[in-house]
């Protein structure tokens, strides 16, 4: 049952073939049974355990509280949580207990979901593999998969993949199987880009749609709180919960929730897709193209428009992307001094030098490369030139893709990352900038226009692993994005993962996997 | 920055591995071109999109997907002198920023992100407006001002390292940072205290 959907196990509660309880304490041994993934920061057994029971009540009174209650999710751990613990995986937050709960944790928790822990991610969420955590990098679980084993002749621990990141460790949660349900942040990618590379869903939701209180600031123009599940049917479930205006946070919106589920039989017939051209980027994988082609192909047989289009300032998004962020990220980061809260030095010759070296010991070196490089664009002499420039880029971008949808376009379909996952031994070859520069290359245009977009899991490349694509829909159109969505994932019926591998490390079991919703049309 | 040779460009070249090394560098066909010309932000994989069309007959193929790369990154030619970080200005971050860059590696990596965003200017912004956020054409929500939460004064201080009664303590401040050697030696002192 753990390889079941929201969807799928919400029911299985009503028909009592499973009880919260039970389903808690599996999620909790396969938690630990893949614990070299480092999905998790923390677990909170005892918690969890508690929440379980209690939604156990109200199952057996007859009185659920709706889709998600009962259902065990993890939580990215940037976003503040009451009296758990709450890193972002840094030296600087360690043993640091938020008195809060973000807004998103809090309505999870209000629906009757199971909290089962906080995830690993790069520190600060800076990063694109989950490789830069002050505990360790986060496995991807399709190292260990009988796909991905098949092919490769070396020893899973030294051949193993990176998850993408920053929210490594939600994808890695809910696709070894451990959790049906993450939240993650995604500021340039952070939720679709991990998403893809795990053969999960990863839904960037519109700005100002979710709050953002509680979630520790990166980028405050661009940060949104991700969506990670194993269904665009569920990732559509937890939107509907978690969207809403927030006194907490002045940047939401209001937009009215959904009454009503995402449908199940979709016509596609009145839908017109945009293929980008600016999204074959230079170094993209001649298989990911391929399924980029094949899925275009699809919408075109099954009678949606589909035609070429063009968002010409595409190339020079990931360079606006990265002056704001780091502008952002050294103002963000300036709430950091060891005097309220988290890491403080012994240094206490002055105040100076207690805020110095309590950065030098908290940050680590990519967290102080973009400090630095965000004071160098905001001097006196370069802000113009740099951060206005940026925000004058940042309007173009945003231009391009106002024009193609207002030409009738209704979903942009591109590739999500450049290839599948990356060898974690090849990804540490090169430094941190250099990997998010390519990395983000598809997913944080939409982050400078604002607009959502979801990762969703195509086929499986030649070596066993996922590639993905990327749909992206206008402002506060989040619902049509994932009608389309899940229009694609029926047709494409993307393969269960099969942990074969873990079981031969010693560390699993047969999991007892069931077939995966099965929706197809087709 | 640019952290490997021609040679062994030219190996890789010549047996191409999955590797993802990027960075600004010179390949071989545009060193015979022009010497000044370099390439920013490539990525080699073993599959990238250079394969004849041939072998890709097993593969799909959409009109609609444009089947090779459809643009270049951009050229060193068109692009600004490169920036050097003087060693004054080192000094002047590190005292804004109160973040140490703790190697030379890491100036490198400040003037690989300026010379990065220099390709900012090759786009013509000129009458464009600066855009701060993508909620600027409507109107957000504002709360009275008046106090809602409060009396969490405790909470908030055991959250601490130091406190005195209900204050937060610092150190003697209006002293500023020590010069650069010292300051050097003192994070180097911190950190060690910090390992044992």
């Amino acid at each position: 049952m753990l390889g079941f959907t929201i969807r799928e196990i919400s029911l299985a509660f009503r028909e009592g073939r499973i009880s919260p309880s039970e389903l808690c304490r599996k999620c909790l041994n396969h938690i630990k049974e893949t614990r070299h993934l480092n999905a998790y920061i923390t677990v909170t057994e005892e918690l969890a355990l508690k929440q379980a029971e209690e939604s156990e009540g109200r199952f057996l009174r007859g009185a659920p509280k709706g889709p998600l209650d009962g259902i065990p999710f993890a939580v990215k751990d940037n976003f503040c949580t009451e009296n758990i613990e709450t890193t972002c995986a840094s030296r600087m937050l360690k043993g640091y207990r938020p008195p809060f709960n973000a807004t998103v944790v809090q309505k999870l928790l209000d629906q009757g979901a199971v909290l089962l822990g906080k995830t690993n991610l790069d520190e600060f969420a800076m990063g694109a593999g989950s490789t830069d955590s002050a505990f360790g990098p986060v496995r991807n679980p399709w190292s260990y998969s009988d796909t991905y084993r098949d092919q490769s002749r070396a020893e899973p621990d030294s051949d193993w993949v990176i998850t993408g990141g920053s929210s490594g460790g939600s994808a890695a949660a809910v696709a070894s199987l451990s959790s049906f349900l993450a939240l993650g942040s995604d500021t340039g990618g952070s939720t679709r880009n991990p998403a893809a590379l795990c053969g999960i869903v990863g839904l960037k939701p519109t700005y100002g749609l979710l709050s953002r209180h509680g979630l520790i600031p990166l980028v405050n123009s661009m940060d949104v709180p991700g969506i990670l599940t194993r269904s665009v049917h569920d990732a559509a479930t937890v939107l509907g919960v978690l969207q809403g205006l927030d006194v907490k946070d002045s940047t939401t919106i209001y937009h009215p929730a959904p009454h009503n589920d995402l449908p199940d039989d979709i016509d596609i017939r009145k839908v017109c897709i945009g293929i980008p051209k600016e999204y074959h980027a230079p170094g993209l994988s001649r298989e990911t193209v391929s399924q980029w082609s094949h899925v275009a192909d699809l919408f075109e047989r099954a009678g949606a428009t589909v035609r070429e289009v063009s968002l010409p300032h595409t190339q020079y998004s990931i360079v606006c992307y990265h002056v704001l962020c780091t502008a952002e990220v050294a103002s963000n980061m300036a709430r950091f001094d060891g005097l309220e809260y988290g890491h403080r030095s012994a240094v206490s010759s002055s105040t100076e030098a207690l805020y110095a070296t309590t950065r030098h010991e908290g940050f680590n070196d990519v967290v102080r490369g973009r400090i630095l490089s965000g004071n160098y664009f905001l001097l006196k002499r370069n802000y113009q030139h740099y951060f206005v420039k940026a925000q004058q880029v940042r309007r173009l971008i945003a231009d391009d893709f106002a024009q193609v949808f207002g030409s009738g376009v209704d979903v942009l379909l591109t590739p999500t990352t450049l290839s599948d996952a990356t060898r974690y031994s090849d990804f540490i070859q090169e430094d941190n900038h250099t990997r998010s520069m390519q990395e983000d290359v598809f997913t944080q245009p939409v982050n400078i226009a604002g607009l959502p977009a979801v990762s969703v899991p195509a086929a499986l490349s030649q070596r066993g692993l996922p590639i993905s694509l990327q749909l992206i829909g206008r402002a506060l159109q989040d619902r049509k994005l994932l009608t389309v969505a899940k229009w694609l994932e029926q047709q494409l019926a993307f393969p269960q993962i099969q942990l074969g591998g873990l079981e031969a490390r010693g560390g699993g079991r047969s999991l007892g996997v069931s077939q995966r919703e099965q929706t197809s049309v087709a | 920055m640019a952290s490997f040779t021609l040679r062994n460009l030219f190996s890789r070249l010549r047996n191409p591995r999955p590797l993802h090394r990027c960075g600004v560098y010179r390949s071989a066909r545009e060193d015979r071109l022009s010497s000044k010309q370099t390439l920013t932000w490539c990525r080699w994989s073993h599959e990238t999109t250079s394969i004849p069309h041939e072998k890709q007959n097993s593969h799909f193929h959409n009109s609609k997907v444009p089947q090779t790369p459809t643009w270049e990154p951009v050229s060193e030619d068109h692009l600004p002198p490169p920036t050097q970080v003087p060693l004054d200005l080192v000094d002047k971050l590190e005292r804004l920023a109160l973040v140490d860059f703790r190697n030379q590696d890491a100036v490198a990596c400040l003037e690989k992100a300026i010379r990065f965003a220099d390709q900012l200017h090759v786009v013509n912004t000129e009458g464009v407006e600066p855009m701060d956020s993508v909620l600027e054409d409507r109107a957000l929500y504002l709360r009275d001002d008046c106090v809602v939460e409060g009396g969490c004064a405790e909470e908030l201080l055991q959250l601490s390292k130091n406190t005195v009664e209900e204050y937060f303590v610092a150190p003697p401040g209006n002293i500023p940072l020590p010069q650069r050697d010292e300051r050097t030696a003192m994070l180097k002192d911190s950190e060690l205290k910090l390992k044992f």
